[in-house]
């Protein structure tokens, strides 16, 4: 099957896609959802595990409050109704990786239900919103973590063990289903799942990395010809990056088309999807229907939110990512074009509190674009994620305005920030990182290299100014990277061809 | 209402992961289907506009708040364990991924 | 058996009395426990009460009590009082097998709330006693290691899931015991075997550490020979436990006082509902007959007594046995061989679910299996509103009719199971049969309310002994005890001796 945009468009000629989506939150609690075990990622296996997230007999849930707190406020930004009473329920089935083989979830009486994410995609005159809207938020328990072993490369096939960490176990977990949208294809899918994590960043409940599993999705694809009801969908498991969410739903689209083009039916299941080829493959068929055999929770008391704290939570929700993009839009005069560049990256609360601490819009763009955008691909990070926080980028920024780093030296001190030496000033101090700016220590620097280069001296007093280059290179070597190279040039100028050469600025 | 087959019972233990012998499902089925006999008489109670009770207690929103308490030392973990590796607990091949359907997630 | 004068003393005593003469200083909490294990040597062969003994942890622990003691140390009013615990309550370092196969030699790494609290008040754990596996029987012969034998009969059953319990104390092996009720499990042991138990308010005491049977019925409780010493043990285990999310936070019910208060004999004022639909059909004569005479007597202490009906009790049976087989078959899910107890048939071929049935079919016995098939069906799809939904909205019911009850008396009697003791194997191929021995005592904890049996005599046709239950509403747990307190007192006053005291020497 080959997946190409044309076939992609091709398909959508003839049919309406809807997709739905499931995504799975880890809230940043300090403790698990029922008990004081820590959440920390990557620690040693089986080291953040108690009776209670082991699922020993005897042991009981105590829910957390900030849980509880977090889920209102992701149900509030949704615009959901937050209920006034309901209960947890268990969801029978049986897994290793699950400790009490049911999961306590909510089942008919979720936390918050019926909200939408207002999402926006395409650009310039092709932007629009789509308006995805929420059936339901409800909070539950992770689950443990397995290493599948004797196998290929850790996968379940062929293996002839398993070993299991509960670390993860008991990790609050927030899912967010969305109603079916209609006429969505892959692109509304990925800008759904980045207006979330932007959404679920701004409210401060999780970290939202996809690539460490807080953020996680799954989607329904199905298509239908116009006019006629829903057709028979399948549902893509586990998505753990926005790429593989958009390259699912395309091929989903593509592989649906091409069956009921050919006059076959699809087959409702569950697929999974592989990065290295870009498809999905079928899960094992089921013998039989799940059947959870959900009933209330006897060990959790129910839940009644009281009303004056909802809307307590509500007053002190942040500004939603749409509102502060439109802001520093207007405010900074971004261009739709420079907005949605923004959005792409998914930097644009970072941009925003960057000029919040006082940096000029464009140099805070700019960094944020380029050389951070870098060295988080270098690193294999979001940008947000990366250590250096936005007042630390302004600060940068003002001392380059204020002639007190080039922007060689400013690319440096972020390096010292990102590999952990402390804020801008301390790298600065530690690192020797100041502009020379003294011109007798320049002018001296000039002169040797000069002396120290006769011949590239004579081809710039000849006019061949780009030999000017080894100079500014020798001088630039000498003063270890803190002089100005602009001035640098301009002094070998003054020196070299003194009839050419300007007012020299008094430094 | 009941009347439980045999297949129904043998359905029911692979739900419930209870490798049943034939024999145990030749003796299990008839005594389901009296217990269940006797039991339906819940069905006898005109109750359509009763609200059902799960708990025993009409408490709501017992919370604990967020904070972190000790651990199990690892050793403690894994010492009750059929069997254990590297501070993991060592577990059969997991042969069906499929059960994942409506997981949270695998790692 | 321990010597002659006043280590048969120790053994016989009450604990109150036992409590009594360790703080004096007469004995001391060592020889006090030793005399017990020395007791338990002696008899257990015959009544197999216990499951685990815990003889050198035991005597450390009575030594620790006699330190804090010789340091001046003020300590509770059961300190260095030995007592026998149900093997489905988690003890560290204590196996802790439930009477199940699956958990034979696990051994928890923590302590449930209520094992912590009777170590803080310093009394002293002799061992496990046996139990119907999981808590699901009424006559202890479900247990994986041999049913408990009646100390009253051995041939005869000494009632369940906490046989063990009550057969330890009925025949001195311990004077304290710690019972479960899901549905009668301490009560009906109780009645059977002459001893008294009561099932406190759901939530009143702790069930962090008590492996689960069914969430929302089950609650531990104490075991004792007289009223006042299982109000001493309900004060140490109850009160609020903020890792039970169902546990009530509010100070315990004043049930020592009202032992006391009781023991005085003058019930003026009080009145008291004996329910309809508790008697007739299917009870024993020689029960109803005592029932009868005590009930009379509650009367001539000046209690008003009248009939009350709670009409919707009759489908209580019926209720409790959907809602529990379905809570049941999801809190013993976690029983999968994977990260605790037994696991069959790992060849590194099998797969894990493999794994999971085969150990499951192995590690349980024959009821378990019931139940959780019986659950797993009444909660599946197409069946959970006429089976579990529907069970769920009699329960309603029957605590409307309790509410109801309440609004006429003050607390309501019933004989606390329709027969004395039956004898080993009688009804083990019967389930429905057994199932009716908890007719009388389900209707408290679909309520949540609290309930405690006394012994009132024995049945003239088998002497064996009855009990009669008193209920009451939530949190009025002391009223259970006045009434009990009252009619042991006047009991033992006419008889001239504890019931207890007529049971068969061993």
């Amino acid at each position: 099957m080959t997946s190409t945009v044309e076939s992609y468009n091709e398909v959508l000629i003839h049919f309406q896609p809807v997709i739905g989506l499931e995504t799975h939150v880890e809230l940043g609690t300090a403790s698990k959802l029922f008990c004081g075990c820590p959440t920390q990622f990557g620690a040693e296996s089986n080291t953040q595990v108690c009776p209670t997230c082991l699922g020993l007999p005897g042991s009981l849930p105590v829910l957390n409050r900030a849980a509880i707190e977090y889920s209102m406020r992701i149900g509030l930004a949704l615009h959901c109704d937050i209920a006034t009473w309901c209960r947890f329920a268990r969801k029978n089935y049986f897994y290793p990786d699950m400790p009490k083989n049911y999961q306590i979830s909510q089942y008919d009486e979720p936390l918050c239900t019926d909200g939408y994410l207002d999402v926006e995609v395409g650009s310039g005159d092709e932007a629009r919103t789509v308006r995805v809207g929420v059936e339901r938020v409800h909070l539950e328990e992770d689950t443990g973590k397995s290493l599948h072993v004797g196998g290929a490369t850790g996968r379940i096939g062929g293996a002839t063990h398993s070993l299991v960490d509960y670390n993860r176990a008991g990790i609050p977990l927030v899912e967010i289903v969305t109603k079916p949208v209609e006429g969505a294809g892959a692109e509304v899918a990925k800008a759904y799942v980045t207006e979330l994590r932007d959404l679920l960043r701004g409210l401060g409940v999780s970290d939202v990395r996809m690539e460490q599993g807080s953020l996680r999705c799954d989607v329904n694809v199905s298509l239908r010809r116009p006019g006629e009801p829903y057709g028979t969908r399948t549902e893509t498991k586990n998505l753990n990056s926005l790429r593989s969410v958009e390259r699912s739903v395309r091929f989903e689209v593509e592989r649906q088309g091409a069956m009921l083009t050919a006059g076959n039916r699809i087959v409702q299941e569950t697929r999974h999807f592989d990065e290295s080829t870009g498809s999905t493959t079928p899960g094992r068929s089921k013998e039989e229907a799940q059947d959870y055999r959900y009933f209330p929770e006897p060990d959790l008391v129910p839940l009644a939110p009281p009303r004056e704290q909802v809307e307590a939570i509500r007053a002190a929700l942040p500004e939603p990512p749409s509102v502060l993009r439109r802001r520093l839009a207007e405010t900074h005069g971004f261009s739709s074009l420079e907005m949605s560049q923004l959005a792409g990256a998914g930097v644009v609360d970072l941009v925003a509190a960057t000029v919040a601490a006082g940096a000029p819009a464009g140099e805070a763009r700019g960094w944020w674009l380029s050389y951070l955008a870098q060295q988080a691909n270098a690193r294999g990070v979001d940008a947000a994620d990366l250590p250096v926080t936005p007042e630390q980028v302004a600060r940068v920024i003002a001392m380059v305005a204020d002639g007190s780093l080039t922007n060689s030296l400013a690319r440096q001190v972020i390096d010292g920030v990102l590999d952990g030496e402390g804020g801008p000033d301390q790298v600065v101090a530690a690192r020797g990182l100041a502009v020379v700016s003294d011109d007798a220590a320049l002018g001296a620097a000039v002169r040797d290299a000069i002396a120290a280069q006769p011949d590239a001296a004579e081809k710039v007093r000849g006019g061949k100014m780009a030999a000017v280059g080894a100079l500014v290179g020798a001088v630039m070597k000498t003063t270890r990277g803190q002089a100005d190279a602009a001035k640098v040039r301009e002094l070998l100028l003054a020196e070299l061809r003194p009839h050419e050469a300007g007012p020299t600025d008094p430094v | 209402m009941p009347s439980i087959t045999r297949a129904e019972v043998a359905h029911l233990a692979r739900l419930a992961r209870i490798a049943l012998t034939d024999a145990e499902l030749d003796h299990l089925a008839p005594q389901l289907d009296v217990i269940l006999s006797a039991v339906a008489r819940v069905g006898e109670v005109a109750a359509a506009d009763i609200p059902p009770t799960s708990h025993a207690l009409p408490l709501t929103n017992v919370l604990r708040d967020d904070v972190v308490r000790p651990s199990l030392a690892v050793a403690d973990a894994l010492a009750g364990a059929p069997a254990a590796e590297g501070g993991r607990f060592r577990v059969p091949r997991i042969l069906d991924p499929e059960i994942l359907d409506g997981a949270p997630a695998d790692g | 058996m321990a010597e002659p004068g006043l280590a048969a003393d120790v053994i016989t005593g009450t604990a109150a009395e036992l409590a009594g003469v360790i703080a004096s200083g007469e004995v001391s909490a060592v020889e006090v426990t030793q005399s017990h294990l020395d007791r338990i040597a002696a008899v257990d062969g015959d009544v197999h009460a216990f499951l685990h003994v815990a003889g050198e942890a035991a005597l450390a622990a009575a030594r620790r009590v006699d330190e804090r003691r010789a340091a001046g140390e003020a300590l509770g009013p059961l300190a260095g009082v030995p007592i026998a615990v149900k093997d489905v309550i988690a003890t560290a370092g204590l196996p802790t097998t439930c009477g199940s196969r699956i958990l034979q030699g696990w051994v928890p790494p923590y302590d449930a709330t209520l094992v912590r609290r009777l170590t803080a008040a310093g009394l002293i754990v002799l061992g496990k006693t046996n139990m119907d596996e999981f808590a699901m029987g009424s006559s202890t012969e479900h247990s994986a290691y041999g049913p408990t034998h009646n100390p009253w009969d051995l041939d005869r059953i000494p009632g369940g899931s906490g046989g063990g319990s009550a057969a330890a104390i009925a025949s001195y092996q311990a004077p304290l015991a710690i019972g479960t009720d899901t549905g009668g499990s301490i009560r009906q042991p109780a009645a059977v075997t002459g001893t008294v138990g009561a099932k406190p308010t759901y939530g009143g005491v702790s069930r962090y550490g008590l492996v689960a049977l069914a969430s929302s019925l089950d609650q531990a409780g104490p075991c004792a020979r007289t009223v006042e010493d299982a109000a001493l043990l309900h004060e140490v285990l109850g009160g609020h436990d903020p890792l039970d999310s169902t546990s009530i936070d509010a100070p315990v019910p004043p049930v020592l006082d009202a032992a006391r208060r009781g023991a005085a004999g003058d019930l003026t004022g009080l009145r008291v509902g004996v329910v309809r639909e508790l008697s007739g059909e299917g009870y024993q004569p020689g029960v109803q007959q005592r029932f009868g005479e005590a009930v009379e007597l509650l009367t001539e202490l000046g209690a008003k007594v009248t009939e009350v009906s709670c009409p919707h009790f009759s489908y209580g049976l019926a209720a409790y046995y959907l809602i529990l087989p379905s809570e049941c078959s999801s809190n013993l899910a976690r029983f999968d061989a994977m990260r605790f107890g037994l696991r069959v048939g790992d060849d590194d071929l099998n797969g894990a679910e493999e794994v999971m049935a085969r150990t499951r079919e192995a590690g349980f016995g024959d009821e378990v299996k019931r139940r959780i098939i019986l659950g797993t069906y009444a909660l599946s799809a197409g069946y959970y509103d006429a089976y579990y939904g529907q069970a769920q909205k009699v329960r309603t019911l029957i605590a409307r009719d309790f509410t109801v009850a309440y609004g006429q008396v003050d607390v309501l009697v019933s004989p606390t199971t329709p027969t004395t003791a039956f004898r080993l194997g009688e009804r083990l191929e019967d389930p429905m049969a057994m199932y009716l021995t908890d007719l009388c005592t389900i209707p408290a904890n679909l309520d949540g309310g609290p309930a405690l049996s006394v012994p009132v005599g024995l049945a003239p046709e088998d002497g064996l002994p009855v009990g009669l239950q008193v209920m009451a509403p939530s949190m009025a747990d002391d009223r259970c005890y006045l009434v009990g307190a009252a009619l042991e007192a006047a009991l033992d006053d006419r008889r001239g001796h504890p019931l207890l005291a007529e049971a068969p020497k061993r």
